[in-house]
């Protein structure tokens, strides 16, 4: 199987994939039960004008039809408008996009600082005190609710330590936004060498991309360790102790660049929890990012945003692991030179 | 010739909820300087175990329990793990049983070699790169500048025991230990490998162990050989010696369930399978099996001397040879 | 001319899963506390009159946001409720709502699967289509969804809890179904002219249920969490019915002024449960599949 060959394989395996979570997403909006064109009309609208709405919204056309001009619009970019505000999904969805990115990658990074170590000294002192260790976090972790890992952060930080800033936001409220360039506050400010909106931003950031980061972490170092112990027991790193290498070269070198491809794929699962959790801890810090948004418009039963919400999610995970295939298969040299 | 390997009384066990595994027990062996020495028995009995413990490569739960491993004058056995290091690889290596996994399947073969090279040998990447390429060419691997570019999933099982025997002669070792170095390849190619192996030993003076369950490897490529049966070595000595006249009842029955073309013998299977190793019965473990057994056999049989270069384990043996002299 | 005798290192016990179980679980005091904390559950919840110091509903203003003490051990909300009374009652609807989707979730993943890992073929591979596409969602994104289209009630949230653990299942049965479909005993009821679906249902299924019995157990615990989360956020179970993730955002706007009983013990009450269920899973995995052991 030549790569490029495999490279194409993937991408085409996406496309039914994307079918199926247009069509779900789709049917999740018409399974709502209050009618879009009255939330945009008003409550008060005579018949006449409801009527004239749905027209104007496609609503009287067969469901298929719908769905054709539904996946035709989001070729173009068009995510439908939100009922309330009138506003389209899609602009204010990329307003607030940057501030999710943020968390998103905040604590990815978090994760990964945190869980690989801790999966890989678990492996290597297998049944020693920090795979205990260990252990006990990994257990706990995905047993604890992510908004509860935030309200008892808030209530150890913020009301009894005072050592956090309140949980409203990207920045402190008299402190005005650097020049937007990504959107990201930390690295815009950083960029722009905007010091007090840097350390406000970051400050922050700090706890809910440390709450989220918990909930990743647990299954994060459990995989590593996993692959980390299977790879341990595997010939060429019995090969490698026999041929008298230095645990660190056989350790890092060896076991750590074999573990790395299940590592990559772990990621792309990780990457599903998160934006699972970013809604959950948006809501917690009151942070103004997309899962938020869809929250608040869920809240006044407004199809637009909620489903923009659930399919931005599904196709973005389905990139995510799409690129995650592509990465392994640069990772490993028997796709990569087959 | 001087003894380069010897170990006695080695005694490893595994532990297990339900107690030790006694997968080596009491294992006296000696190899002499640029010999080949077989290593024999069914699988289960010992064999890898013992190579390992030479190594000190036993895993936990397994633990070597007692018995002394002297290696050119040192006793490997309380050696410090740091010292044992560079005693692993460069004096004593190991060419492993299943060549293709034994390799790094995300690094080219070449760099495999020459990081063993610049470990052991304190050469530059640049002259071990050099050097790594020189060895494959030793062990008959054709191209080898560009073979050792290569990863191992692109070889052939053959080609990959080749780049694990020059991996295993990068640093000129006194001792070879091969495991079974030809499980899973083409017969046709496993004994253009054993041959190789006796070669590279015979030109570099290395010692190699090669554990084997077939005694035709065996009879064709070792000097001396020594038999193990459930975690026992029951008989050691001279090749020929061996074959010619059996002591032991375990080795007897081994040599008449090999087919042969030449004669016309009817193979006789041996009875019984290995003994558990969990709780081994007492003494001699071939007991069950055997058709001398006595009621002295519960006892530990001696390692008794048959010949010059002959020894077995075996009450039965030391009675008719004490009886024959 | 090798050697070839069969390698007897140690003749593997005869397996008795039940008194296995019991000798194990006195080796192992994690699990054995975990069982115990499920039982206490459970007991809590169906003997909630009795187990619970006062009516979880009986507002008292003179005694509200009282920390805890001997007469209100986990201390009293707003409106002077008695926490630890919310908590036992409220175990009744956290329990029984993921064991209602568990069970759906089972049966509707079990028979989906099993047909399409027998049968395979065009079934098969439209079934795993479907399944890819509903597993691209984020478990807890399409719970969210889902339960924003069906809108509330406790029927509601059952299903949508269900949908999620459904592919889970599906996967499971079908990945063993394959396993199984061309072994002796299944190449034995076919030849004595048993129909599919007894075949299916009756010779194979039963093989496959150790592994159910674990994933059942460990979803118990994910249903337990996904619906807290549903309901922390205003999507699963809303007052008056209470459940521990809606206490916990109830008690959430507390910590502003430091009443940090009310969103700290509902949470426990998650967080003890969920690791009982998870605890309990890994134990019962490892007695009833050796095909598992070591994995985790």
């Amino acid at each position: 199987m030549s790569f490029v060959y495999f490279v194409l394989n993937r991408i085409a395996l996406v496309i039914p994939t994307l079918l199926g979570v247009t069509l779900i997403s789709f049917m999740l909006t018409n399974l709502l039960p209050g009618n879009p064109a009255v939330v945009k009309a008003g409550a008060l609208a005579t018949p006449e004008y409801l009527a004239t709405v749905e027209r104007q919204m496609g609503l009287d056309q067969p469901l298929y039809v719908q769905y054709a001009r539904f996946v035709s619009g989001l070729l173009h970019g068009d995510l439908g408008e939100s009922a309330s505000t009138g506003r389209p999904v899609l602009e204010d969805f990329l307003q607030r996009l940057p501030a999710t990115l943020e968390l998103t990658l905040a604590s990815l990074l978090i994760a990964c600082l945190l869980g690989i170590p801790l999966g890989i000294l678990s492996a290597v002192h297998r049944d020693k005190f920090v795979d205990h260790v260990g252990r006990v976090i990994g257990v706990v972790g995905v047993a604890m609710p992510s908004f509860w890992t935030g309200l008892l952060l808030i209530f150890v930080m913020f009301y009894a330590l005072e050592i956090a800033p309140a949980p409203l936001g990207r920045l402190a409220p008299n402190i005005a936004a650097p020049t937007a360039i990504t959107g990201m506050y930390v690295v815009d400010s950083a960029l722009t060498g905007n010091w007090t909106a840097l350390k406000s931003a970051s400050a922050q950031l700090f706890l809910p991309s440390l709450t989220l980061a918990f909930s990743i972490m647990a299954p994060l170092a459990r995989m590593v360790r996993a692959s980390m112990l299977e790879i341990l027991q595997s010939d060429y790193i019995k090969a490698a102790w026999a041929a008298g290498l230095p645990s660190r070269t056989i350790i890092y070198g060896d076991a750590l660049r074999n573990a790395m491809i299940p590592i990559i794929t772990t990621l792309g699962t990780v990457f599903g929890f998160l934006m699972a959790g970013n809604a959950v801890v948006e809501s917690v810090f009151a942070w103004p990012g997309i899962g938020n948004y869809a929250l608040a418009a869920l809240m006044t039963k407004d199809s637009g945003p909620i489903q923009s919400f659930v399919l931005f999610v599904a196709i973005s995970y389905v990139f995510v692991n799409l690129a995650v295939d592509l990465a392994y298969g640069l990772a490993d040299p028997r796709i990569r030179i087959g | 010739m001087t003894a380069l390997l010897e170990t006695e009384a080695l005694t490893v066990h595994f532990a297990t909820s339900d107690g030790p595994v006694e997968a080596v027990d009491g294992a006296d062996l000696t190899v002499r300087t640029g010999e080949v020495f077989g290593l024999v028995g069914e699988s289960g009995s010992g064999k890898s175990v013992t190579a390992m413990a030479i190594m000190r490569l036993i895993q936990p739960p397994g633990r070597i329990v007692k018995g002394s491993i002297r290696f050119a004058g040192i006793d490997l056995a309380t050696l410090s793990e740091k010292a044992m290091r560079d005693v692993r690889g460069s004096r004593i290596a190991l060419v492993p049983q299943s060549p293709r996994t034994s390799l790094n399947p995300v690094m080219s073969v070449g760099k495999q070699i020459s990081r063993v090279i610049s470990v052991h040998g304190g050469l530059g990447w640049r002259a071990s790169g050099a050097r790594a390429i020189e060895l494959l060419a030793m062990v008959g691997v054709p191209d080898p500048a560009h073979r050792a570019k290569q990863y191992a999933h692109q070889l052939s099982g053959g080609t990959c025991q080749r780049v694990m025997i020059a991996m295993a002669l990068a640093t000129s070792p006194q001792l070879l230990i091969a495991d079974e170095p030809t499980t899973g390849l083409d017969v046709s190619i496993a004994s253009r490998i054993i041959e190789l192996l006796r070669d590279l030993g015979k030109r570099t003076g290395a010692a190699i162990i090669l554990i084997t369950h077939d005694l035709g490897t065996v009879a064709q490529s070792c000097d001396r050989f020594a038999v193990m049966h459930a975690g026992q070595i029951v008989e050691s000595g001279d090749t020929r010696c061996l074959f010619r006249a059996p002591a032991h009842p375990y080795t007897h029955a081994l040599l008449r369930s090999i087919p042969r073309v030449d004669a016309d013998v009817v193979l006789q299977p041996i009875a019984g399978s290995v003994p558990a190793l969990l709780h081994p019965p007492a003494g001699c473990r071939y007991q069950r099996r055997c058709e001398l057994a006595m009621p002295v056999c519960c006892e530990k049989p001696r390692r008794t001397s048959v010949s010059v270069s002959h020894d077995v384990a075996c009450f039965a043996a030391e009675k008719k040879y004490a009886a024959a002299s | 001319m090798t050697l070839t005798s069969a390698p007897d290192l140690a003749t593997p016990p005869v397996r008795r899963p039940f008194r296995q179980g019991m000798a194990r679980l006195r080796r192992d005091p994690v699990s054995l506390g975990a069982l115990i904390i499920i039982l206490a559950m459970v007991l809590a919840a169906v003997f909630a009159p009795w187990a619970a110091p006062y009516d979880p509903n009986a507002t008292d203003i003179s005694v509200a946001l009282e920390a805890s003490s001997w007469a209100h051990l986990l201390g009293t909300d707003v409106y002077g409720r008695d926490q630890l009374s919310r908590i036992i009652y409220a175990a009744r609807i956290d329990l029984l709502i993921p064991a209602a989707a568990t069970a759906i979730a089972l049966i509707i993943g079990c028979a989906i699967g099993a047909v399409a890992g027998y049968r395979g073929g065009w079934l098969d591979h439209i079934v795993m289509r479907c399944v890819e596409a509903v597993m691209a969602f984020p478990a807890l994104v399409l719970a969210m969804g889902l339960a924003a289209a069906l809108g509330s009630g406790l029927g509601n949230l059952v299903i949508v809890i269900a949908v999620t653990q459904v592919p889970t299942y599906l996967r499971l049965i079908r990945g063993e179904m394959l396993r199984v479909r061309d072994m002796e005993y299944a190449e034995a009821a076919r030849t004595v002219g048993n129909g599919d679906g007894r075949i299916i249902f009756v010779h194979l299924l039963p093989n496959c249920i150790p592994p159910i019995i674990v994933q059942a157990t460990l979803s118990l615990g994910y249903g337990l969490l996904t619906m807290a989360t549903l309901s922390f956020l205003g999507l699963g179970v809303r007052p008056p019915d209470s459940e521990w993730g809606e206490m916990t955002a109830e008690g959430a706007s507390q910590i502003v002024t430091g009443e940090w009983w009310l969103f700290v013990f509902p949470g426990l009450a998650i967080i003890f449960t969920v690791l009982a269920f998870n605890l309990v899973g890994d134990a019962l995995r490892d007695l009833l599949d050796p095909r598992m052991r070591g994995v985790k």
